[in-house]
């Protein structure tokens, strides 16, 4: 063999090593030094996880009266990453399920491109509640609608409709935002949330622990028959009781339907701060609000003037007119700027500075004493009062302290915090060019009938009258009772906190409530026609609060019973007239419903002493 | 006494009582070759007897059954062909070339088409393949025109001659469309050129033409909108420089493959081996076999399985250097290019270095014409390393 031959041999041979070196260094690279990375991507690849959802907690009124619950439903689902590829193809799918969902193809594609917004990973309900008709023509026709699939899921059920529908809040698919948030941090994409309401408060307890279906796939993704599955089997959420009374809730929604007028009202116990009843008007059917809405229901409750979505306890800031007046009161009774049994004349009008400040109806009272300025309202009295204190902030310290213009620490989302107009404010807002004057008298002398700039909600004055009503201690207002799983069983309850106590004079605040009981049913009272006949006895107070652009807003607040009161009712209602019109009688009608039991053992006893009477 | 007459008695230590091993000729052929391929063709009928329960409903067996048959069969032709003598091939260079181009030819005619591309007969038994037979045919009558025309015409001319005699069957192949084959056969005709002395710079033009070729057909064709290679051959090619690029098709293989390897570890996974049992990995019973091993056997058995490859080769370039005339080492270097080729070609594809070619891994990948044609092809190593023994003992002798 020639030496040439043999170098080209000897060269063959090199190259032949040389490959084979490359292959056992990637062999190794791969298997020894990657081989667990490999391992790990492997056994991903093996598996594919399904998450069936959990059903959320019932919602409860105190009595354990079933305010939301759940029914199963079966949605129609999308999964645009298993439609066809070729855009003709997709095209037509879409027109096929539009034509089944009773939908167009503009809007299938608008939805899906929200929903894909909102939850990219997620599949896209098109519709809710399909019949069965539709699943089986779905299942039997499953080639031709690649990436559809029929999914039974969980839907709040509202046994009676629109009731609480503000505090209830609704249900939704978790955004992106809300799952960089700490308390979604489990969360995945298209699970779904308490939005609004105390489904968004209590949310943690509300919502259960989604269950895990782990299938063994092969590549299709097809399950393999032998795939062993690894389950774990969805937690429903827990039930949460509310401190609300069913039968207070719906009288106070009733009322305020009757008289059609957009407000709201707030029943709430004056010692715990539990909330009985607390709504608004007008409402709206949280059951429609679950996606994907039509166009009718969008604008129905998104542009709506009326504004159903608001909750007018909570959220809505007006002035409060003479329901305002037992906080001047107790405010100038312990600053000394008036003393029990001072008698003020009463014109019908108080001119300060050359402003003239009117009764209402200009009516001329006489000589009055604060019970009696109470009973009649006598917008003089108390404007006297705030001329007294106008530049001493004792009006603002006071209102400040029983909780009016600050948070409540409501177990809601959406609380209003309001504005209690003071010196400091409008000199501040003067100085920076926000308004043409600084304070002057006649801004308390507002204040002080609750008219001007104060701007505040039925809640924060629940909380101060309930402050007086129990004798100084500001409640927290809240709608949680306690927290039960699914067996009844409590297990956790909320505890009723006071946010602080606030110190006032045994006789001031027992004649406050003797003015506001005369007031009610007192022989020259405001509300004496709407309360009159009530059996038992209350304290409360009328307002008429003047709102530039609107009729007057017809208020009244009122605790029952006298004197020693368990519960605070406010009600408001926008362009309602005066108080006595509107706000007095539907907080009867609360009234009657809170008290119907001791009303008709009343009743009863009454009229086994008109017979007995009879009978002898 | 007895023992001197017994010396005596036979002077010559051949010929006169030749005991049952000499009678087969086993004294003469590559022990470490032959048990390189006896044991690759054993193992793979042992990996696909594991791997492959469950691939055909009713017959759990289906595919290593056959396997065994083919080896059987193939060991068979693979002693036939190591008692003849393979010189007379170079005698029969016309006749064997023309079946191999007329047997390649007739595929497009009565061939049946598996999977978009004819490259086989409907047997009864089995489909054949011609195109895997023809690489074996093609060393044996390359070299024979190489070895013939040695001494005609310029050393250009030469060369001309046997790229065109080595490509246009390579051209058939790639009609059928068989991308894989046809760069075996190229790989051949190289080979044996390069073993028959062409020169350095002729192979430095070559290679230029090559790349220019390459950037051809994969950027300007398509450019100009002429494709040559199909859409999956054109994908398989370029996607293994990226393969996470678009890991649905075909990167997604190669990149499954890497996964099922990997995942091997050190020792393997065993029956646990779920990237190459529940198909994640294609083909896994022929083109990417090597990734069952990898999976099943960790770096061990993948290991052990390279290492008889080396073995192999090893043994069949060392026939090169022992051949008793130029045509053996021209077949030996043939056939030895031919087994390197596919290896490396085949197992990185495996590794995720080289492109998805459709090229078998030799003896391990389940399919009769290719487990045939490769022991045939040992048979021939067999038959040269025999010649030349045979010669050295005669050299001795007298």
């Amino acid at each position: 063999m020639s030496n040439r031959l043999t170098l080209r041999i000897a060269v063959f041979g090199g190259v032949a090593v040389v490959l084979f070196a490359i292959l056992f260094f990637r062999l190794w690279l791969i298997q020894v030094i990657d081989g667990d990375k490999y391992l790990a991507e492997a056994k991903n690849n093996r598996t594919r996880s399904y998450r069936t959802s959990a059903p959320r907690g019932e919602i409860l009124d105190r009595n354990g009266n079933v305010l939301v619950a759940n029914r199963t439903s079966l949605a129609l689902q999308v999964n645009p990453r298993k439609l066809p590829e070729d855009p003709r193809q997709r095209r037509a799918e879409l027109a096929r399920l539009a034509d089944l969902t009773h939908s167009t193809l503009p809007r299938v594609r608008r939805l899906m491109r929200k929903e894909l917004k909102l939850a990219p990973a997620a599949p896209v309900t098109l519709r809710r509640d399909v019949g069965h008709f539709l699943v089986y023509y779905l299942k039997e026709n499953q080639a031709r609608f690649p990436g559809v699939e029929v999914q039974r899921v969980f839907v709040r059920d509202y046994p009676d409709g629109t009731l609480a529908a503000h505090l209830l809040g609704t249900v939704g698919e978790v955004t992106e935002e809300e799952l960089k948030e700490p308390r979604y941090r489990e969360l995945q994409p298209a699970d779904e949330i308490g939005q609004d309401g105390v489904e968004d408060t209590y949310d943690r307890y509300l919502r259960g622990t989604p269950g895990l279906t782990k299938v063994q796939v092969d590549a299709l993704g097809q399950p393999t028959p032998n795939g062993r599955l690894v389950t774990q089997a969805p937690v429903p959420g827990d039930d949460l009781k509310l401190t609300i009374d069913e039968k207070v809730q719906v009288a106070g929604e009733a009322a305020l339907a009757e008289r059609g007028l957009p407000g709201a009202f707030i029943t709430m116990d004056v010692h715990t701060g539990e909330i009985l009843g607390l709504g608004s008007f007008p409402t709206f059917e949280p059951a429609s609000l679950t996606p994907p809405l039509t166009q009718a229901q969008v604008d129905e409750t998104y542009r709506n003037p009326a504004a159903p979505l608001a909750d007018r306890a909570i959220s809505a800031l007006y002035p409060t007119g003479s329901t305002f007046k037992p906080i001047t009161a107790i405010a100038a009774l312990e600053s000394g700027h008036v003393t029990l049994g001072e008698v003020i004349e009463d014109p019908g009008v108080l001119i300060i500075g050359g402003q003239e400040f009117k009764n209402a109806g200009e009516a001329a009272n006489g000589s009055v004493d604060l019970v009696e300025a109470l009973e009649v309202s006598s917008d003089v009295f108390f404007y006297t009062l705030g001329w007294r204190m106008w530049n001493t902030g004792q009006l603002q310290h006071w209102a400040h302290k029983l909780g009016i213009g600050r948070p409540t620490g409501i177990d809601l989302p959406g609380g209003a915090e309001g504005l209690l107009p003071s010196q400091h404010w409008r000199n501040q807002l003067y100085r920076e060019g926000g308004t043409d004057r600084p304070w002057s008298a006649g801004d308390n002398v507002q204040l002080a009938t609750g008219q001007g700039d104060l701007q505040t909600n039925p809640l924060q004055m629940a909380v101060a009258y309930a402050a007086l009503g129990n004798g100084g201690t500001i409640v927290t207002p809240h709608l949680g009772l306690e927290v039960d799983d699914a067996a009844g069983r409590v297990l956790k309850e909320f505890e009723s906190r006071s946010r602080r106590h606030v110190r006032m004079d045994p006789t001031y605040r027992a004649a406050i409530l003797e003015g506001l009981h005369d007031a009610a049913q007192g022989g020259r009272g405001t509300a004496v026609d709407v309360f009159g006949g009530f059996p038992i006895p209350v304290a409360g107070k009328t307002g008429t609060a003047q709102r530039t652009g609107h009729e007057d807003q017809s208020w009244y607040g009122v605790l029952a019973p006298y004197p020693d009161p368990r519960i605070v009712t406010f009600v408001t209602m926008e362009e309602g007239g005066f108080g006595s019109e509107s706000a007095a009688p539907a907080a009867l009608k609360i009234l009657k419903a809170y008290f119907a039991g001791r009303l008709a053992r009343e009743a009863s006893a009454a009229g086994k002493a008109g017979e007995e009477g009879t009978g002898g | 006494m007895y023992a001197t007459r017994a010396r005596r008695a036979r002077p010559e230590p051949f010929a006169v009582h030749p005991g049952i091993a000499e009678r087969l000729g086993l004294p003469y052929m590559d022990g470490p070759m032959a048990i390189a391929a006896f044991a690759l063709a054993a193992f793979s009928v042992f990996v696909l007897a594991q791997a492959t329960v469950n691939d055909v409903p009713g017959d759990p067996y289906y595919f290593a059954d056959r396997q065994a048959i083919y080896a059987v069969l193939g060991l068979a032709g693979m002693y036939a062909l190591a008692r003849v003598d393979y010189s007379r091939f170079r005698e029969l260079r016309v006749g064997i070339y023309t079946f191999l181009c007329v047997s390649v030819a007739l595929v497009f005619v009565f061939g049946f088409a598996a999977r978009g591309s004819r490259r086989a007969f409907e047997l009864p038994l089995f489909s054949f393949q011609p195109s895997e037979l023809g690489k074996v045919l093609l060393v044996l009558a390359l070299a024979g025109f190489v070895i013939d025309g040695a001494r005609k015409g310029s050393e250009v001319q030469r060369t001309v001659r046997y790229l065109c005699l080595g490509l246009a069957p390579a051209a058939l192949v790639f009609l059928q469309p068989d991308l894989g084959t046809a760069l075996v056969f190229g790989a051949i005709t190289l080979a044996v050129m390069y073993v028959g002395g062409v020169r350095w710079t002729h192979f430095a033009v070559i290679g230029a033409a090559l790349v220019a070729l390459t950037a051809a057909v994969l950027v300007v064709a398509p450019a100009i909108g002429t494709p040559i290679l199909k859409g999956y051959q054109e994908q398989r090619l370029t996607s293994f420089v990226n393969p996470s690029a678009d890991p649905a098709n075909a990167g997604y293989q190669q990149n499954q493959a890497k996964i099922a390897i990997g995942s091997g570890e050190v020792t393997g996974r065993g029956d646990r081996a779920t990237q190459t049992r529940l198909d994640f990995v294609p083909e896994r019973h022929t083109d990417f076999i090597f990734a069952v091993i990898g999976e099943r056997y960790g770096f061990l058995g993948a290991a052990f399985v390279l290492s008889l490859y080396a073995l192999l080769i090893w043994r069949a370039l060392r026939t090169v250097t022992l051949s008793k005339n130029s045509y053996g080492t021209l077949v030996a270097g043939g056939i030895a290019a031919m087994l390197l080729f596919q290896v490396f070609v085949n197992v990185g594809m495996n590794l995720g270095i080289m492109p998805i070619t459709g090229i078998p891994l030799p003896l391990m990948s389940y399919g009769g014409s290719s487990v045939l044609a490769t022991l045939l092809a040992v048979g021939i190593l067999q038959s040269i390393h025999m010649q030349a023994r045979l010669s050295q003992r005669s050299r001795f002798a007298w």
